[in-house]
């Protein structure tokens, strides 16, 4: 890279960190390894995502690459899906995965937590109705066992509907048998998760990493 | 033990005066000599031979006095709130000591450091090991050996260097102690003491976290004292150490360390790959759990590894394995018996500390008593202070400050320091009663000053305590989530993190170890899946535990019913929704026949064979007995409106371990053997489902009157709703069944278990 492009990139990076709160150190190695999976392009794809061959072991593979084309995820109020994503939309997913600062006030903290639980519950809501239906959940579940052969499928429905179950009652108490629930709100999803320490656990370490350390991974 | 020897010793003196005649004859008969000048005397109908039983009766004795001591606290409840079990012990080993002192005796050494490290020690150590919540360990691995390592050996040279420079004051009489020994003393006290750690924070209820932490760095301090004592006590004789000796001390602490944890590994695996086996003879094989940890122990300390990291190692190894293979007897009796001899070895422990203390000999020197104690405090203080501010660099979670002062706090001496001064060889080391005294105030100190004190200033600083919810189906199946999205997100990123690192560990571990390890198809069985099997059979349990399960769903109207989330397809009919009501007599009458059967059937029983259990239920004839149980279990099931689900294979781990195994009425499936015998297939989950509920072929044969106990309808198979109602009149049978499957629970429940809850959820300590 020339002189002046390295100059323009440094205040792209800066204007980045500002927006993403990545350090300028972090967004350097994410640009490295977001050049090396678009092959020195602008722009990343489905198809360079999913050439990655560590992937292929992740139950949860597809989902995660359509994750990173989620139009909601890409803090864009629309539903959709996006073919292609520069760099910017690639940090703006990685954002989510940052660790919670040691000092944040407990507002901060509940905030981190809403956009973590979100990120997760859009990977859920594949329709993009703001529900999480019973069929959609079942998917999910489904999905998580994909690798555990036939046991997996068909207890999956049962832990699905049993997991349904659960929301509906804490979140909705008693219910005629008459009525119907229709999915998991964001509310209720967020309340399920109540005790679920998400701003700890959501979070990888490889934003303090260095790049030696990064591999290919193709 | 020489204490009751020496009591019962005068008693048999007493007696002898009392009945020469008797005791003269005895020994007689007891030496089988023929006397040439032998006179017959009466045949002595009662005699004393304390001598023959003497040991065993002994050890008998202190064990009961142990167990009383413990239920004699818990009957008093505003003592044992304020003060912690352990303090009360001491006290009461500070009496029998001093009641043995009272009548004149000497009292005995019974803190032997033999029968402290081979037989007290070992329970409690693989009683915390087989508990060992593997994955906070894991993730906290890097703080905890930071403390164990780094903060021991700080606290060693901080104190015996201080300690040796106090000692050079003019003034203190002190000055014949040599740097050497000081080290010495500083390495022996200066390590967390587990036993006491376990016993006062096991009342406090503290959060996950800080309890690993302090727990773990008590568990891994050991290989740390084991070679700066060693390295110490050889070279005080010479009287110095050089620089290779210290390098070899290094070497040294890796070989101890690893290899104890390689040596409890081997065993772990051994007894993993043994249990695999043990389907056909379940009555011995908790005793595989026992008998190989104490070896890898005993293999550890042959060598002067680290016999607690074996003993850690093996119990952590082999859990996963062993818990997969065993049944759910044999489970119940491994955690039962490590609970109780853990439990008593403590009590021993810390009155024999009470009993140690009266024996003495004690050589007080008040300034290097006092000085130990501050010096410990302080090097403590400023040992956890350093390394949480090199820690926090490094960790996500920081240690706070509150998190900073319990650790430091929580760092309790205890016996394993007693013991380990007691070694001490006297000629080598004159000084060791001053070591003695100044180790057993130490203990008592914090034992008992921050041993009671940690519990109000826990609450003072509003540390975060354990949390006490349940797991949720939901938080586990996000716990899965997580992990797998976070483990792909490294992978994207491309750089090989934690989650990578455990995610190929785990897919090792599926591929090969577990199909060495664990019988049967078991071994494929996912986590998620497990845990919600346990989850069905708990509330199973629960179910039956209630009542036989006859629940009237109109009168509970908070309860949410697999209706409310399926998507409804048709207008259900109304008649097949409402469900029956019942009539206060009809309830008793239910009752009634319920407890009925429940006697019949227990008669019915098989007599007990001790060497086999009941034979594997695959190979019975039984099939309509079993197959009635396995009905009726379903029916549960469904009546609970929680569960509908298709009953685990046969195979599931969860479903093997419910095979009760010395039960007959057990509670599994079975795969339809024939036409004749009518099959059911429950998989209600699903609306689109064609299978349903098919109980008719079942219940018109039975003809049974009454209403049904809520049962589902045995509806058609094109269509459903979810749960449907069973028409009223096929309630007989079910009653019976109800009453002939209560016993399969009843002996399930009629051990009560240390608690229902889930191991693997629970922390060190039931």
């Amino acid at each position: 890279m020339g002189a002046s492009q390295s100059a323009r990139t440094e205040h792209e990076f800066q204007d980045l960190a500002d927006r993403t709160g990545f350090s300028l150190e972090q967004i350097g190695n994410l640009n490295k390894r977001f050049r090396q999976l678009s092959k020195n392009e602008e722009t990343l794809s489905r198809q360079d995502l999913a050439s990655i061959s560590a992937l292929d072991n992740n139950p949860l593979r597809a989902q995660i690459i359509n994750a990173f084309f989620d139009k909601r995820n890409l803090r864009q109020n629309e539903a959709g899906t996006v073919q292609v994503i520069g760099f910017e939309e690639f940090l703006m997913v990685m954002s989510h995965f940052r660790p919670a600062a040691m000092h944040i006030t407990e507002e901060e903290r509940e905030k981190l937590r809403r956009e973590k639980l979100r990120f997760l519950f859009n990977m859920h809501d594949t329709d993009s109705d703001g529900t999480i239906t019973l069929e959609e959940y079942r998917r999910a579940v489904e999905e998580l066992l994909s690798k555990a052969g036939t046991i997996g499928q068909e207890t999956a429905k049962a832990i699905a509907d049993a997991a349904m179950l659960e929301v509906a009652s804490t979140t909705r108490g008693k219910m005629e048998p008459d009525e119907f629930y229709e999915g998991i709100t964001f509310e209720n999803f967020l309340q399920i998760l109540k005790t679920f320490d998400i701003e700890t656990r959501m979070h990888v370490r490889f934003l303090n990493m260095d790049t030696a350390t990064m591999r290919c991974g193709k | 033990m020489l204490l009751s020897r020496m009591v019962f010793a005068s008693l048999l003196q007493y007696l002898e005066r009392l009945h020469p005649s008797q005791i003269a004859n005895e020994s007689c008969l007891a030496s089988h000599h023929v006397h040439p000048n032998y006179t017959k005397k009466a045949f002595p109908v009662l005699s004393l031979d304390y001598h023959h039983i003497q040991v065993p009766f002994e050890i008998s004795l202190w064990v009961l006095l142990a167990s009383l001591m413990k239920l004699g606290f818990h009957l008093i409840p505003q003592l044992s709130s304020i003060v912690p079990e352990s303090c009360l012990l001491i006290v009461v080993g500070l009496l029998v000591g001093g009641l043995i002192k009272l009548a004149g005796e000497e009292v005995p050494p019974v803190l032997d450091s033999n029968l402290f490290f081979l037989c007290l020690l070992p329970p409690i150590i693989l009683d915390a090991g087989y508990f060992l919540p593997i994955r906070p360990f894991m993730e906290n691995i890097g703080t905890i050996l930071m403390f164990a390592v780094v903060g021991t050996l700080w606290n060693a040279f901080f104190v015996g260097g201080l300690l040796y420079a106090v000692c050079q004051i003019e003034g203190t009489y002190l000055s014949q102690v040599e740097l050497l020994p000081c080290l010495l003393f500083g390495s022996i006290i200066s390590a967390v003491d587990p036993v006491a750690v376990l016993a006062v924070f096991e009342e406090i209820h503290i959060n996950e976290l800080l309890h690993i932490l302090v727990f773990g760095e008590s568990l891994l301090n050991d290989a740390v004292t084991v070679v700066l004592y060693h390295l110490f006590e050889e070279y005080s004789g010479a009287g110095e150490v050089t620089p290779m000796d210290v390098v070899l001390g290094v070497i040294c602490f890796l070989i101890v360390s690893l290899g104890g944890i390689a040596v409890g590994a081997i065993y772990g695996i051994l007894a993993a790959f043994t249990s695999r086996f043990t389907s056909h003879t379940r009555v011995i094989e908790p005793l595989f759990v026992f008998v190989y940890s104490y070896m890898a122990y005993l293999s550890a300390e042959m060598f002067h590894l680290s016999g607690i990291m074996a003993l850690i190692a093996c119990g952590a190894v082999m859990r996963p394995y062993v818990e997969a293979n065993i049944s759910h007897k044999s489970h119940t009796t491994v955690k039962y018996f490590l609970k109780m001899w853990s439990s008593v070895s403590e009590t021993l422990i810390f009155i024999f500390l009470g009993v140690a203390t009266v024996a003495g000999p004690h050589a007080w020197n008040w300034t290097f008593v006092s000085v130990t104690v501050i010096l410990c405090l302080v090097s403590r203080v400023i040992g956890v202070v350093g390394l949480t501010f090199i820690i926090n660099k490094f960790r996500i979670v920081k240690l706070t400050t509150k998190d900073q002062f319990i650790v430091a706090y929580g760092g309790l001496r205890g016996a394993i320091a007693f013991s380990l001064g007691y070694l001490l060889d006297k000629n080598l080391f004159p000084m060791r009663t001053m070591f003695l005294t100044a180790i057993i105030t130490e203990i008592f100190f914090t034992v008992f000053v921050q041993g009671m004190t940690i519990k109000p200033l826990v609450d003072l600083l509003a540390v975060k305590k354990k949390q006490e919810a349940k797991r949720s189906i939901n938080e586990e199946i996000h716990t899965q989530f997580l992990d797998h999205l976070l483990t792909g997100i490294e992978d994207i990123c491309g750089h090989y993190g934690h989650h990578h690192w455990k995610d190929k560990l785990n897919r090792f571990n599926k591929k090969y170890i577990k199909k060495c390890l664990i019988a049967g198809e078991r071994y494929k069985e996912p986590q998620l899946i497990a845990f919600y099997h346990k989850m069905e059979f708990k509330q199973a349990i629960e179910l039956v535990e209630s009542g036989g399960g006859v629940k009237l769903p109109s009168a509970v109207p908070s309860q949410v019913s697999m209706q409310n989330i399926q998507p409804k397809k048709l207008p259900p009919p109304v008649a097949e929704r409402a469900l029956p009501q019942f009539t206060k007599g009809r309830e008793e009458e239910i009752r009634k026949i319920l407890r009925s059967n429940l006697q019949k059937t227990r008669q019915r029983l098989r007599s007990y064979n001790r060497h086999t259990l009941v034979a594997d239920p695959f190979e019975d004839g039984w099939n309509d007995f079993i197959l009635k149980k396995q009905r009726l279990i379903e029916l549960e099931k469904k009546m609970s409106n929680y569960l509908t689900v298709p009953g685990a294979t046969p195979d599931s781990p969860t479903m093997c371990r419910a095979r009760l195994a010395s039960d007959p009425n057990a509670f599994y499936n079975i795969k339809a053997s024939s036409d004749g015998v009518p099959t059911i297939q429950v998989d209600l989950a699903s609306p689109q489902s064609p299978d349903s509920v098919n109980m008719l072929n079942e219940f018109s044969k039975r003809g049974a009157t009454g209403q049904g106990l809520g049962q589902r309808e045995g509806a058609d198979r094109d269509e459903d709703q979810g749960l449907m109602m069973k028409p009223a009149g096929k309630g007989e049978k079910g009653e019976e069944e109800g009453g002939n499957k209560n016993p399969g629970l009843m002996r399930c429940l009629s051990d009560p278990g240390p608690s229902n809850e889930d191991e693997e959820d629970e922390p060190f300590l039931p």
